[in-house]
Order: structure tokens, then C-alpha cells, then sequence
């Protein structure tokens, strides 16, 4: 089959299309379309000020060092803290996102900030349960094997538990004999 | 200096310098963590919104509250895809992924004038949503031994006019992808639906993605891209920008957006629906929270 200019013919005609498919054609005009341009001055934004005003700074706020000031409004739902809020703030003091250290410091934080979560939790009325937080408790009556049946997004599912509780493991053991050398060499 | 209004004044409404310290690239979001701003979410009974007297908009008297909710994210960030990826009358536009916004996605790919819409997605019951919903022509890529020959077979050996990417980060992938994007976050994400994008699309196509990735690197195969004189275009989806003419279809009747939706989950069960949703149980493509639904 030689390969030509033409594309290959349509199955079905506009007509067709337009009396099957409800709409069809509506925005076939670029200018129809929404975000046709996508920049375009003098949309009618709603915004009423040209800067906004400066949220309240209540603790040091964390900003990329890419921002030229700390932006007006922020969030407060995860304010840093304790050795992850650290790692948090040396990543975004230190290094642009333009540089991968910056997120493989942020990610190794997330793993911190979990750890230390979960132990604080322990000390509250409502400690971190995994049953009743992570929705497991669903499966039972959801249909978990019928549900799963021959979907190719659950052959990796297995190496899972693997994966997550295979670096704990290993660092326990990376511990388990650091410690067990110490003890041993200040004993002799 | 001052930030000023430096985007939105331009449209780029998603692409909002002044309300996410954490990062430059990415504005700010609800409920998505530290690097998109810290924001709580808004899956609750009340929420505080900032600038409320412009962010929102009126829910018309004529809409189902349902279709309003999926106006703010699912529905307008697929009609968004379809348009960056500029269809022209007649095009062929494959779209990689069967979930909500994949599924608006095709969909809003007619009203656009696509003369064949395809879904490629792996989930039997998605993909019978992409038929009746989307009046999609549907592949599953595992009954094909590979899916981008398949997609070249079925559009004349020479790929689609345009390709949207409604997956993003969330793709299983093989086991390398799999290890290094999901489960060590090595990568913003498994490239394996842009990598489909990328072969499956002509030469001098259009690869759209509006799937979110995250913002470490992808091993994304960018040299092809480059030398079939692709053009990408993605964003995260301007919302408000969309609504007029989203109502107007709706109004119109070419658009039903809840028809989509599959469960129903109380706010007191949200971590059982977050699950059902994850896992896809019970062939779960669209849940909405209901407060006070218990």
C-alpha cells in the first residue's frame, strides 16, 4: 500500500456525523472555542487589583528561590516541621527546581514527614489506623476479585509490599548491625 | 518587585503567578500538598475559598447540581484537552485513556469536527462508556501485542491527526516504569501514554496532555517527537474560562455531564470511596461525594 498525501477516507460524512452525534461541528470555529486564542488581552477576569494584598506571614514561609518575593497569599495546611520541615527547608533554600536534588530532597522528606506523622499520631486520642483510613474496608463489598479479573494494572500489584516494606527492611538491618558493631567494639 | 497580575491578565487563568510560594511552574491547587501552595481541600460540608468574588460562578437555576460539580474539574479540563490539541474538520484524534476527563475529552473532540474520535483505554467497562457516552470508536490495548502498530493499522499506517493524553502520571507502565514513577517517585510520573502519544500521532501532528504529571523528570522519548515535527500542547485547564460555552452545550443539550457518574459516595465514607475509585472496584469510572448522604 502506498503511502499518499491524502489521508485515508472517512468512514462517515459530516452529515452523518452531525446526525449522530449531538453537536457535532458546534465548535468547529476556532473562534468558538474558549481558550482560542490562548493568550488574549482584556478578558473580563473578574480580578479587581492588580496585586493582591499580602496575606499575613504568622512563621517563615518557605518560597522556590526561583520567585522573586514571597508570593501574596500561600497556603497554612502543612506548615514545616520537625526533621522533614528541615530537609523541606534546606531543598527550597538551597536548590532551584531546576535542579534534581530539590525534589529528591522534597520526596525524601514526604517518607520523613510520614514516619514522623504516624508517631505523633500515636500520642493523640486518634491515632493513624490503616484499616478504617486507607478505605480498605470497602473491598468486601465491592466484588475485589471480579472487580480485578484480567486487568493488566494489578501483574505489579504483587511486587508492591516488596517495594514499600523492602528499603525498611533493608535499613533495619543497616541499623541492626551498625548498632550491633558499636556495642561489640566498645566491649573488647 | 511586584508580582503582578502577570497571567491571568492574559488568559492563562490555571497559570496564576502569585499564589503558590512552593514552585514557579505550577499555580496554586486545592488539596494537592506543599507543592502546589498548601491548600486544604474542599471535600468537606463548608469550605473557605480566597477571593471568593471571583473564583466562583453562579450555578445557572437550569443546571443539575451534579453537572455543576463536574463543570469544575473533570468536564472543563477534557473540553480544555481537546481543544489543545487545535482539531481541524475531519481529523483523526486518538484519545489514550477512558476516565472522566479522557471520556470528556473524546467527547468534546465532535464538537470540534473530529471525523473519528478512538479510545484506547484497558478497562472493559470505560470502554463501553466511550461508545455510548462519547460515541467513540474504542481499542483495548491489551488484545493488541502492541497497541501504537495497531493504532498506526487503523489510521492508514500513518498515524492520528492528533492525540490527547488523558492519563499522565497515573499509567501503570512496564516494570521499570512501574518501580521508578509509582512506587520510588523517580519519575514525575509513568511516560508510557506520552510515549504512545508521541508514536501513535503523524508526522506534524498535535500531541495534547492535559494528564497531570509530576515535576520531576519523565524519561519521555522526546527525540521522536522532535523529529516528526510534533506540536505539544498542554496546560492544566483554565476552568472558568470554560464555563460560558460549556453551559451554553449543556443548554443546548449536546452535553450531559453526569452521565458519567457511577457512585454516589456519603462524605462520611469518603476513604471507602477514594479506595473504590483507586482500584477501580465495581467498575467505578466517576464518584461523586455527597454530604449529608448517609
Amino acid at each position: 500500500m502506498p503511502y499518499t498525501a491524502d489521508k485515508p477516507p472517512l468512514p462517515e460524512t459530516p452529515e452523518q456525523l452531525r446526525a449522530r452525534i449531538p453537536g457535532w461541528g458546534a465548535d468547529l470555529d476556532p473562534a468558538d472555542r474558549p481558550s482560542f486564542p490562548r493568550e488574549v488581552r482584556g478578558l473580563e477576569t473578574g480580578a479587581h487589583w492588580e496585586l493582591p494584598e499580602q496575606q499575613e506571614v504568622h512563621q517563615p514561609r518557605e518560597r522556590s528561590i526561583e520567585h522573586a518575593r514571597l508570593t501574596p497569599v500561600f497556603g497554612t495546611s502543612v506548615p514545616l516541621k520537625g526533621l522533614s520541615g528541615v530537609i523541606r527547608r534546606y531543598a527550597y533554600q538551597r536548590f532551584s527546581e531546576g535542579r534534581a536534588a530539590h525534589w529528591l530532597l522534597l520526596i525524601a522528606a514526604d517518607r520523613v514527614d510520614a514516619v514522623e506523622s504516624h508517631l505523633v499520631s500515636f500520642a493523640t486520642l486518634r491515632p493513624d489506623d490503616p484499616v478504617t483510613e486507607t478505605g480498605v474496608l470497602a473491598e468486601p463489598s465491592h466484588h475485589p476479585v471480579r472487580s480485578r479479573a484480567g486487568r493488566v494494572d494489578v501483574r505489579h500489584q504483587l511486587l508492591d509490599p516488596v517495594i514499600v516494606v523492602g528499603p525498611w527492611v533493608l535499613a533495619g538491618v543497616v541499623v541492626y548491625r551498625g548498632v550491633r558493631a558499636v556495642v561489640r567494639r566498645t566491649r573488647t | 518587585m511586584l508580582l503582578l497580575r502577570a497571567f491571568c491578565a492574559r488568559g492563562l487563568y490555571s497559570n496564576c503567578h502569585n499564589v503558590n510560594p512552593n514552585a514557579t511552574a505550577v499555580g496554586g491547587i486545592y488539596g494537592y500538598s506543599h507543592t502546589t501552595g498548601g491548600y486544604d481541600g474542599g471535600q468537606a460540608e463548608y469550605v473557605r475559598v480566597p477571593f471568593a468574588d471571583v473564583g466562583p460562578t453562579i450555578v445557572p437555576d437550569w443546571m443539575d447540581e451534579e453537572d455543576a460539580v463536574l463543570c469544575t474539574d473533570a468536564l472543563a479540563t477534557g473540553y480544555f484537552g481537546a481543544q489543545l490539541a487545535d482539531i481541524s474538520e475531519g481529523d483523526v484524534v486518538v484519545v489514550l485513556g477512558a476516565g472522566p476527563v479522557g471520556l470528556f475529552a473524546a467527547r468534546s473532540a465532535w464538537l470540534m469536527g473530529a471525523g473519528r474520535v478512538v479510545v484506547v483505554d484497558h478497562l472493559d467497562d470505560r470502554l463501553e462508556m466511550a461508545r455510548t457516552f462519547a460515541y467513540a470508536e474504542t481499542i483495548n490495548f491489551t488484545q493488541h501485542k502492541d497497541v501504537v502498530v495497531e493504532l498506526k493499522r487503523t489510521t492508514g499506517w500513518l498515524g492520528a491527526d492528533r492525540v490527547i493524553d488523558a492519563v499522565g502520571a497515573e499509567a501503570d507502565g512496564n516494570l521499570l516504569q512501574h518501580v521508578t514513577s509509582a512506587q520510588l517517585k523517580l519519575q514525575g510520573g509513568s511516560p508510557i501514554a506520552l510515549n504512545w502519544a508521541i508514536d501513535a500521532v503523524r508526522k506534524g501532528g498535535t500531541v495534547s496532555v492535559m494528564g497531570a504529571y509530576g515535576p520531576i523528570f519523565s524519561a519521555v522519548k522526546f527525540g521522536d517527537a522532535m523529529n516528526k515535527g510534533l506540536t505539544l500542547h498542554a496546560n492544566q485547564a483554565p476552568v472558568k474560562r470554560q464555563w460560558p460555552r460549556l453551559f451554553e452545550h449543556m443548554r443546548s443539550g449536546y452535553l450531559k455531564p453526569n452521565e458519567i457518574v457511577t457512585h454516589r459516595i456519603p462524605l462520611e465514607h469518603i476513604a471507602e470511596g477514594y479506595h473504590i475509585f483507586s482500584a477501580k472496584l465495581d467498575g467505578c469510572i466517576k464518584p461523586l461525594v455527597v454530604p449529608g448522604a448517609a
